[in-house]
């Protein structure tokens, strides 16, 4: 960040005189959202999953970024981002009902750990799966809205807004699908009653299948999308993860609006740091964040019933 | 439950005990080397077991443990002068215990799932600092340092061989089997067992359970920074990679392929997980956890029991 405020917002705490540069604020306020909704994204695919069905998904960030390499081959073959960003939505959809029916449903009744332990293996397989594939190199996919406006000083990408109101939109299709759609309807009923929902004559394995496929076809798509912003590499997906679950976490377990509002909150607190201190180290900002809500509230800041 | 060990199973200790002592005189340079390294991983998998076999929690934060106890030794070697083998224990294992009780105070507020993300979450927060605070701990590049002799004060002093500190090893593993066994046996590893097959109810007859899963999570921090300060020791470095959430994923891998709640089982796994990447990489390089993982998936849908698993009840008798 280019640091050539001009307005600079002072005010005094405890006698010492604090400078917040105002302009620079507003701008983080900006790439926190952005970087929330993508966030946002990913974790109500972790949070779909796992409400549903019990299944903490560890493999999700290596879905995330398998969903940004097929981007970047189907960008290579044809050119056009918004048929790589359904290629790749399709293309992760399809690869998660796989890993459903070949490794999950095996575990259906069992302990929700071995979910953890057989997802952490899929993850070990996808991600070096992803370094023998396309090598240790990181790719680019190119932003396909190239133009900026001007923010205070800065030019500003189009695109990065861009991403954040399809990320709303999706979320907000999720939201209609699960409230409205026939098969959301299963869905909700067979979150409540597994059995029940089996008696009324809702067919329940393919409705767990077309669940997990729905939360890997989120972390594909958001995979194409926050593309352009970073460079897409093998270890993308464990970074993102760990990001996730402590959004997860902090949210609320299986609570959908929890994580989006934790996943905005978390990001808009980095943005603010990395005005101050290095990005690595605002990391550690959320670290706080998480600590502090498992001290004074476990079952997460946004959880309506606790665990 | 019989109070009196049979005598096959202690038999069997000491044959197992004696070849492994035997081991290094007989073995080339690499494999000894190589058997070392199980013992090691095989104690790291073992402090896991407490808490993944017998409290019934999945700790994914074990190498936040393992590495400030490498952290930890390096830090005495390298600031005393002379460097002190036993002052290195100290240092590595006090390291260790603050670790384990500052992320057992926040993560036994949680249970199952909640618990394996947040210790995992945890030993991402020790790896960012010790990655960022180069200053102190070197980044990325870690620390390196000779290693110490191998003295009693006012007894003797000799150079670790490759042998000696293969013995030196063996002791520290086999003297920490045994405690965890006793440990296991103990009423505080009963309680810890009926924590596991029923919170609720052992917390319905009185047991404080926080406090007794507080305790299991240091425990078990003591026995992997141990691990950590014996393998900084044989690799005469600490770096941040093992700090890393992925070896405590390689511990829980061990536990599962050897057989969770059998103590030897672990060490087992990882004796089996080491080979099999030694035999793999010949074919796939570094990539052997291609074949390594769908192995572990393979085992976690199929044989839930791991390899030593139907011996479970024989193991702790």
């Amino acid at each position: 960040m280019t640091a050539s405020s001009t307005s600079i917002w002072a005010f005094e705490i405890w006698g010492f005189e604090v400078g917040v540069p105002l302009q620079q604020v507003l701008i983080q306020t900006v790439n926190g959202i952005v970087t929330g909704m993508i966030l946002a994204l990913v974790a109500s695919g972790l949070t779909l999953i796992f409400g549903i069905m019990d299944v903490v998904n560890f493999a999700h960030g290596e879905l995330f970024m398998l969903g940004a390499y097929v981007g970047v081959l189907t960008m290579a073959a044809t050119g056009n981002f918004w048929l790589a960003l359904i290629a790749a939505t399709i293309a992760i959809a399809l690869l998660g009902a796989v890993i459903y029916l070949t490794t999950l449903r095996p575990l259906l009744g069992r302990d929700p750990l071995t979910t953890i332990l057989a997802t952490f293996g899929i993850s070990l397989v996808l991600q070096n799966y992803a370094l023998w594939q396309f090598g240790p190199v990181a790719r680019k996919i190119a932003e396909p809205i190239t133009g900026h406006f001007t923010l205070f000083y800065l030019q500003y990408p189009w695109y990065r807004v861009v991403i954040a109101l399809i990320s709303a939109a999706i979320i907000g299709g999720l939201w209609l699908f699960l409230k409205f759609g026939t098969w959301g309807i299963w869905i909700r009923a067979t979150t409540q009653d597994r059995v029940m929902a089996q008696a009324m004559g809702i067919p329940v394995p393919s409705v767990l299948t077309t669940v997990f496929a729905i939360g890997a076809a989120m972390a594909g798509a958001s995979g194409v999308l926050f593309g352009p912003l970073t460079a897409v590499d093998s270890s993308m997906g464990v970074d993102w993860i760990l990001k996730v679950f402590i959004v997860v976490v902090v949210g609320g377990m299986g609570s959908l609006a929890g994580s989006i509002a934790a996943a905005l909150m978390i990001s808009l607190l980095e943005a603010y740091a990395s005005l101050w201190v290095s990005p690595a180290q605002a990391v550690i900002v959320s670290f706080v964040v998480l600590i502090l809500t498992l001290l004074f509230r476990p079952t997460g800041l946004f959880a309506a019933t606790g665990r | 439950m019989s109070r009196r060990p049979s005598l096959v199973y202690w038999t069997g200790f000491a044959v197992i005990l004696a070849l492994l002592i035997v081991a290094p005189l007989v073995l080339p340079e690499f494999w000894r080397r190589f058997v070392t390294e199980i013992l090691i991983w095989g104690l790291l998998a073992m402090s896991s077991d407490i808490l993944i076999g017998y409290t019934g929690m999945v700790s994914f934060g074990q190498s936040a443990f393992f590495g400030l106890g490498m952290y930890g030794a390096a830090a005495a070697l390298l600031s005393v002068a002379p460097p002190n083998l036993w002052l290195a224990l100290v240092y590595g294992l006090a390291g260790a215990a603050a670790a384990a009780g500052f992320v057992a105070y926040f993560s036994t507020r949680l249970r199952d799932i909640y618990f394996a993300i947040t210790t995992l979450i945890f030993s991402q927060i020790f790896y960012v600092i010790i990655f960022t605070w180069t200053a102190v701990t070197g980044g990325e590049n870690g620390l390196t340092f000779d290693r110490p002799a191998l003295a009693v004060p006012g007894l003797f002093s000799i150079r670790f061989t490759a042998t000696t500190l293969h013995w030196f090893v063996l002791a520290m593993v086999a003297g920490s089997y045994l405690v965890l066994r006793r440990i296991t046996q103990s009423p505080f590893g009963m309680v810890l067992q009926s924590i596991r097959e029923n919170e609720a109810r052992t917390r319905a007859i009185g047991y404080p359970v926080e406090r007794y899963k507080i305790v299991a999570v240091m425990l078990s921090g003591l026995f992997a920074g141990l691990a950590g300060v014996l393998y900084a020791l044989q690799n005469e470095f600490a770096a941040p990679d093992f700090v890393f959430f992925l070896v405590s994923g390689e511990a829980v891998i061990f536990n599962v392929i050897g057989g969770v709640g059998t103590l030897v089982g672990p060490i087992v796994g990882a004796a089996f997980f080491l080979l099999l990447r030694e035999g793999l990489s010949r074919f796939f390089t570094e990539f052997y956890l291609i074949p390594l993982g769908a192995i572990f998936v393979a085992m976690v849908i199929f044989m839930p029991q791991g390899l030593l698993g139907f011996m479970r009840r024989w193991l702790n008798q």
